[in-house]
This record gives C-alpha cells, structure tokens and sequence, in this order.
C-alpha cells in the first residue's frame, strides 16, 4: 500500500510564484465576465422589490408600465412560472404576493434598455397589506432555538467535563460578551446573470462561485434535467461567499427570460440591490467565559453563540467552530442560539464561523492573559493542545506556536511593555496586539477530472471548477502539470462551465483541495496509460476521468491551517480615530502552491480583517427592515489609504496527510484573528477595551 | 441623439443614444468595449475609471450627452502597440490582479499617476488611488505594480530622451 508519504505529488512547478494566466485577458478588459459574454440582441430586467418588511402584496398595478416604450413584458407573481417546491424560502420567489422581508424580489420589468426598465418598474404600484415585522436580535430574546446542527454539518452545542463547576472553582475568571455586526460581502462585481431559455432549456451566464452548485439549486425549481440547464462562468469578479449558493437574483432572471424566449436576458443586481437580496454574515453575540489556574492554565473555555436567521430559510453560522479547536481545556462546553427574523437570510461570507468565532474568544484570550499576568504569546503557548481538545485526534500538522514565535520575533515583541495606555505620539496614543487564526481544511466530494493527451504534445485538462479571482487557472495549471510531469506550457486547462465534468464550488477553501486532487488522481491514470503505449501518445490520443479519491487520514486527523497576527495600532486621543500603521501575519498552511497568488490571497484576507475591525456594520433600521448604509458611498470598506505596511509570510509546513499537493486552502485563513489583533491592539494603545465591532471612533471617547 | 466622440484615438459613433444615459453605459453596450466596469454606479469604488479629455473619471458619472465631441480612453487602449503597456505589464507581473473587476479603473487611474508624477511616494499612491476600491488584494501587490510602472515609465521616458539627444 502507498503511503501518505509515497503518494505526495512531486514539487516542480507548484510552490513557484509562476505569473496569473488569466493576467493579459484581465489586464486588457478582455476576460468576459458574466454579462459581457456576447450575446444577440439582449433584453434588460430590473426588479421590483417589496417595500415593506412583512406583509403581502394585495394588488400590483403594472399598466402604466406596459405601456411605456420598450417594455417587453411585466413580470409578478400573477404570470410568473410555477416553481417546484424544492423546500428554498428563499428561491421560490413570485409564488405568491407574501412578503417575508424588505427588498425581497415581487417582480420585475423587461425592457428593451437598462433604462426603460428601471423607469417602468418605478411606475408599478403596490398595495400591500402590511403585518407586524421583528427584525431585531437580542440575546434576551424569548424565542431563541436550537438548529438541528450547524454549517455546515456541526453539531449545534457540545459539552465536555463540567465547565460551570471548573470556572467557580478557578483561581482566575473572565465573564465577557462581544459582539460583530451585520457585515455584506460585497464583491466588486455585482451578482450578474444573462438568462436564454432555448428549447426548453436555459442557459445561465452567471456570476458564481460554483456552476454546479448554481446548476443543482435551479434545475429543480423549474424541473428540469440537471444537463438542461447549462451554467457558463469562466471569470467571476470576487465572490467572498456570496455567490456561493445562488441567490433570488438568478430565479428572477430566469423567469424574465422566459417570458420573452429565445432572448437572453441580462440581469446585473445594483450595488444597493445586493444589500437585500444576495446575502450577508449575521450578526453575531458571543458570550465567553473562561478560567484559568494561577499558572495560566485554562480549565474552563465556554462560548455561547447568539445570532440570526431568516423565517423564509433557515441558516445557521458556525461561529463557535473555532474554540472547539483552539486551546486546551478539560472542562468545555460551546453552544448556538438563532432568533429567526423577518430578514433576508444570511449566507457564507469569507470564513463563515471562523471569522467571527475568532473575534470574541481571541479578545477574551488577550483579556485572560492580562488577568494572568502573562504575556499573551505566552499564555496561547501555556495552553496550546497536544491533540484537537474536543475530537482527540492527532493533528495532521499543527504550528500555532511556531507561527507566533516567528511572527513576535519579526514584528519586534519582545521588549513590548504590556501595561496599556502607557505609549504616547504626539495626539496618538500607540499599541501592539497580536491574535492567532485558523480554519479547518475542507475537501469536497465529489468533483471530477478529465485529461486528454493528445500527439501534438498538449494535455488537454478539463474540469467545471471556477475561479473567483484566487488564481485557480493558474494554480490547477501547475498542480496538473507536475502530476502529468510536464511543463505548465503544455498543460490546456478548462474550467468554468458545466460542459465541463462536474466539480464542486470555491467555498470553504476547499478548491484546490477538491479540484487539484482529482486532477493528480487523473493525471496518474493517464501517465500509467500512456506507459502501456510505450510512453507515446497514439493518434487517436489517450484519456483518463478521475474522481475526487477517498482519503483515509480525514477520519484519523484533526487537520486545520494556522497562524498569527500582529497589529500596531494609533488611536487619536482627540477624536477617537483608529489607524493601523503595521500588520503582521505569519501562517502555517501546508504547501503554498503558487507564492504569487498565495501571498496576495493572505495579504487580501487581512486586509478584509482590517476593513472588519475598522469600518464594516450595515445598520438595519429596525423601524423598516433595510440596511440603510445600502451602498459602497456609506458601507465603508478598506481602501488603499487605511492600509500601512502589510507583510505576510509562511512557515515551511510539510503534511502528507491532507491530500497529494500538501495544501490546506489559504483564501480564508488570512481573514480570521486581524480584527481581535486590532482590538487587543487598540486596548494596548488606549486601555479601553471594546468589545463590540467595529472600531469607531466613538468607542473610545470616554 | 447621434452621439460622436473619440474613444482610444478612434472616431466612433453611437445612435439613438438617450442623453442621460451613461458614458459607461455607452461604452459596454453600445461600442461593445466592456474594460470599464459597473460596480457601485455612483462614483464610490473607481472601477470604471476612464479619461475624459485626459483626465480621469467616472463613467458612471458623465452622461452620454457630456461625452460630445470630446476625447475618451479606455483600458482598452493602454496596449502599445500589439503588446502590454508598462502599467498593464506591471499589474501581472507584481500580482496586482486578482479577480480583476477593479483592474481596469486601477490601470487607467494609475496610468495617469506615472503620467503626471514620475516617481510617486508611497503617501501619493495611496492617496491617488484611494478612490478605486478593491476587495481582493489588499492593495499591498497594486502599491508594487505602480512602483514598478513607475520605475519603467521613468525609464523608458530616459532612454527616449537620451535617443532625442543623440
């Protein structure tokens, strides 16, 4: 039998920084994005949203609208096709006049023009019978439940030892709450669809983070085969989670398109429409507590997780994952409460769970040191686990502690004087902070690879994965490469379309795990069949399919990526104003295939961190139900100034056992622990400590 | 309205144009040149960056009816000649793309920077971009690329001259 060992994939062109290969389309504006693919003679829909949070629409008025110019058909639930009930509150939309939250789709315009469309579906008049909405999250909330189980497949609530009789009996406690708000994702590229019904069956240009996920979710709310309905997405302009599943934006695009068949139907969301229909991270109030001898040793981790869901589909974040993982304790206990709200329903936003779990327990790690009176380096090390604290198993590779050592020593820790408020630049009061990260290392199944070698010398790579702007044409070009033993100039990858043979979605930083493995998997069959030809390729060529293989080691290893992060942070004595001059990550994530987009995909994850920590909070108005700040004008992400001197880095981590390339997935690691960072940061310069995000200035005006 | 203005040195035309339509929308969906990208529609993010009589601006901001007469450049023509141009060159070569939706306003806005600062400060790239909103990179690759665009712009600025002189 081959070992782990024996079965690792041979480095030659992965681990190099080889240059993006979709650089010169990108660089040129030659890379279609998802309505830019050419079509002939589109027509244009604008939606018409629900302006009340809860109710039900009694009569829409749609006349003035037919009858201006250009207007090719009025689209509400009164002619919209009939969808299969496939359970989706969410994507079965124009069923029936029911409003389950504000801004939710009823209908839409198509037109010859964007124009026409969006004045048409102005002149729709709504009468709506309006029912008392709550769209409010407390943690005191009466009607809090337990889901059945957390994303994606998580226990809800675990419970070891006795915790509560561990925290009263211990030498030092903490009892804090912490808060993150509601965040949107807000990739750069709106959500977009070009919908054609030919035939009976339509095809979707469309803008997604998986052309068959998005392919599963709409093929049987119009029952349809699942190879009716044909998904294209060869370039995405970001995704950060939510064009994950599809979202009402595609269901309505498609019904557009059929009431004008035969015509493709284009379908770009406004920016201030993705704030109430495609997602966002709920918000989250996490209750921990801790205890600890006097040596700093903890004895008791507990977290309990408040946050919301939606009444039209249920969604439920993990964001207690991380503590279960963390550090060790004997006694623990981690548990998630929802309050299902008249609200859009939330979705996976970069390192759903991990992102916000990695807030409150890191700010309360920082806290405990303090109490301690440990430094807090050394009090993570003090209670660094010797195998996962709650599943026993041995890690695959673990080098939380390497990671902080070698990040304290670069960013110049070690003459730090702990006592906060204490460092003072002219108006600015400065501090350090440092925060660990970490996130589980998926693997989908259930992708497929195909590989054709043809006598020319080309291999012809084909699977239906899509890049998302990670660099996944270039890193599957190298991956596929060295398994095949060739050059990456040999090497013709396809990727982003469901021609192609089935493959998961970019989610989880599960991609190059999930793709890449099938890809060496094939590329072993193939090379094993071309030996059997005497290693030349006969004119009709060869070919291998490969699926994604079993790995043995998922059920005999606990298997994470780790790292940590260290901030500098002035605050304005005056104004209260935060600014990060230095951000330091180093990181433990198994083999980096491409140091290029590797770094950059590190260096973007904190700087998301830092847009967290600093700025983003959508502001629900609990009088009407919609984000107020509803566009990139008030929701305030990161730009070029905010950022000071950022640095990323890897540690040399060898792990056989997560699949042949030795990788664990970097595209959410970097965004976890850089807002705790920054907040222990910010207690350090100022000795105000906050527990709510985002730093604004006015938390620190007292 | 017949719409006639220049776009990347070439004279186009555009009929039945609504005035108050776009300048982005024209060029997308009229002229089939979809570099400059829509994302925000209101000014905030920089990704459909464009010049306008050769300084930059907004697509999502002029009206059809501003564009008259007058000249515009697109990232489509920052190519010289049949290859990259040193902006374009500098922005795969450091790593400044990635998904590449915020590239095309970032070229033409950081074309204009090399253009008018011929070796720029870190404080003056940062500000001078700080309109163009980017949500993958962390800005940290888009500061090399312009360092290095800069450096070759300098440079090949230098050897032209240095040819004149001769």
């Amino acid at each position: 039998m081959t070992t782990a060992e024996e079965s690792m994939l041979r480095a030659n062109a992965i681990g190099t920084p080889l240059t993006r290969l979709d650089g010169t389309e990108k660089v040129t504006g030659t890379a279609p994005y998802a309505v830019e693919h050419p079509v002939d003679s589109p027509a244009h829909l604008h939606p018409l949203q629900a302006a009340i949070a809860l109710g039900r629409a009694t009569g829409i008025d749609t006349s003035a609208a037919e009858a201006e110019p250009g207007v090719l058909a009025v689209l509400t639930h009164a002619n919209a096709p009939r969808l299969a009930s496939t359970g989706n509150g969410e994507l079965e939309i124009l069923q029936s006049g029911e409003v389950g939250y504000r801004g939710q789709f009823l209908g839409g315009v198509i037109a010859e023009t964007p124009e026409i469309a969006r004045r048409a579906a102005d002149l729709i008049r709504v009468h709506y019978e309006r029912y008392e909405h709550d769209v409010e999250l407390r943690a005191d909330r009466d009607d809090l439940y337990k889901p059945e189980q957390v994303n994606p497949a998580f226990d809800t609530d675990t419970a070891q030892g006795d915790a509560d009789g561990a925290l009263a009996s211990a030498a030092v406690t903490l009892d804090a709450t912490y808060s993150t708000p509601m965040e949107h994702n807000n990739p750069m590229e709106p959500h977009a669809t070009i919908a054609c019904w030919t035939d009976g069956e339509l095809t979707l240009h469309d803008s997604t983070q998986g052309v068959y996920w998005t392919q599963a979710a709409v093929a049987p709310l119009f029952e349809l085969d699942q190879q009716q309905v044909r998904v294209i997405s060869p370039h995405v302009g970001g995704g950060f989670g939510s064009k994950g599943i599809p979202h009402p934006n595609v269901v309505l695009a498609a019904m557009a398109a059929r009431l004008v068949p035969g015509r493709p139907v284009k379908f770009p969301l406004t920016r201030q429409q993705m704030f109430s229909v495609v997602g966002y991270r709920t918000p989250t109030i996490q209750h921990v507590r801790l205890g600890a001898d006097e040596q700093g040793r903890l004895s008791a981790i507990t977290l309990d997780v408040v946050e919301q869901t939606a009444k039209v589909k249920e969604f439920a974040e993990q964001t207690a994952i991380p503590t279960r993982t963390m550090y060790a304790a004997p006694h623990r206990r981690t548990s998630h409460r929802l309050a299902a709200l008249d609200t859009p329903v939330p979705t996976w936003m970069r390192a759903p769970g991990e992102c916000p779990g990695m807030f409150g327990p890191e700010v309360a790690m920082d806290e405990m040191a303090l109490a301690c009176g440990l430094d807090p380096i050394e009090f993570r090390v003090r209670n660094e686990p010797e195998t996962d604290p709650e599943s026993g198993l041995p890690f695959s590779s673990r080098n939380l502690v390497a990671c902080l050592r070698e990040g304290a020593r670069r960013f110049g820790w070690h003459d730090r004087d702990p006592r906060p408020g204490t460092r003072r630049h002219g108006e600015w009061l400065v501090g350090t902070g440092v925060a660990a990260s970490t996130y589980p290392v998926f693997a989908m199944p259930g992708s497929q690879a195909t590989i054709r070698a043809t006598p020319d010398g080309r291999y012809a790579v084909r699977i239906g994965a899509v890049d998302i702007g990670t660099g996944t044409w270039t890193a599957l070009t190298q991956i596929a490469a060295d398994a095949l033993e060739v050059s990456v100039g040999e090497v013709d990858l396809e990727i982003g379309s469901t021609t192609l043979p089935t493959a998961s979605g970019a989610g989880g930083s599960s991609g190059i795990n999930s793709w890449g493995s099938p890809i060496v998997a094939a590329a072993r069959t193939l090379r094993a069949r071309l030996d059997e030809h005497g290693g030349t390729v006969p004119a009709e060529g060869v070919e291998a399919t490969e699926g994604m293989p079993d790995n043995p080691h998922t059920s005999q290893y606990a298997m994470h990526s780790f790292g940590a992060q260290f901030a500098e942070v002035w605050v304005n004595a005056d104004t209260g104003e935060v600014s990060v001059p230095r951000l330091l990550g180093i990181f433990a994530a198994g083999r980096i295939i491409n140091a290029r987009t590797g770094r950059s995909q590190l260096l973007g994850g904190m700087t998301m961190g830092l847009s967290m920590a600093l700025h983003e909070e959508s502001v629900l108005d609990p009088r009407f139900g919609h984000v107020v700040n509803h566009d990139l004008a008030e929701y305030h992400i990161a730009t070029n100034a905010d950022v000071g001197s950022l640095e990323v880095d890897w540690l040399d981590e060898h792990d056989p056992y997560v699949n042949p390339m030795g990788s664990k997935g970097i595209g959410e690691l970097g965004i976890t622990g850089t807002a705790a960072a920054i907040t222990n940061a910010a207690y350090h310069a100022t000795g105000i400590r906050v527990r709510e995000l985002p730093l604004h200035p006015d938390k620190f005006l007292r | 309205m017949r719409l006639s203005f220049t776009v990347n040195g070439r004279q186009c035309e555009a009929d039945d144009v609504w005035e108050g339509e776009s300048l982005l929308y024209v060029l997308r969906e009229r002229l089939g040149l979809p570099g400059s990208k829509n994302a925000c529609e209101q000014g905030e993010c920089g990704s459909c960056t464009v010049y306008l009589d050769g300084v930059p601006a907004c697509a999502c901001l002029v009206a059809a009816g501003q564009a008259a007469g007058r000249e515009v450049g697109t990232v489509e023509g920052l190519a010289e000649g049949d290859g990259l141009g040193a902006v374009q060159e500098s922005f795969v070569e450091a790593g400044a793309v990635q998904c590449g939706f915020c590239t095309p306003g970032l070229l033409v806005a950081t074309d204009d920077l090399v253009n008018r600062v011929p070796h720029p400060s870190d404080a003056e790239i940062r500000e001078s971009l700080a309109g163009n909103l980017c949500r993958c990179t962390g800005y940290e690759k888009i500061m090399d690329a312009v360092r290095l665009a800069a450096d070759r712009r300098a440079s090949s600025e230098a050897s032209r001259s240095g040819k004149t002189d001769a």
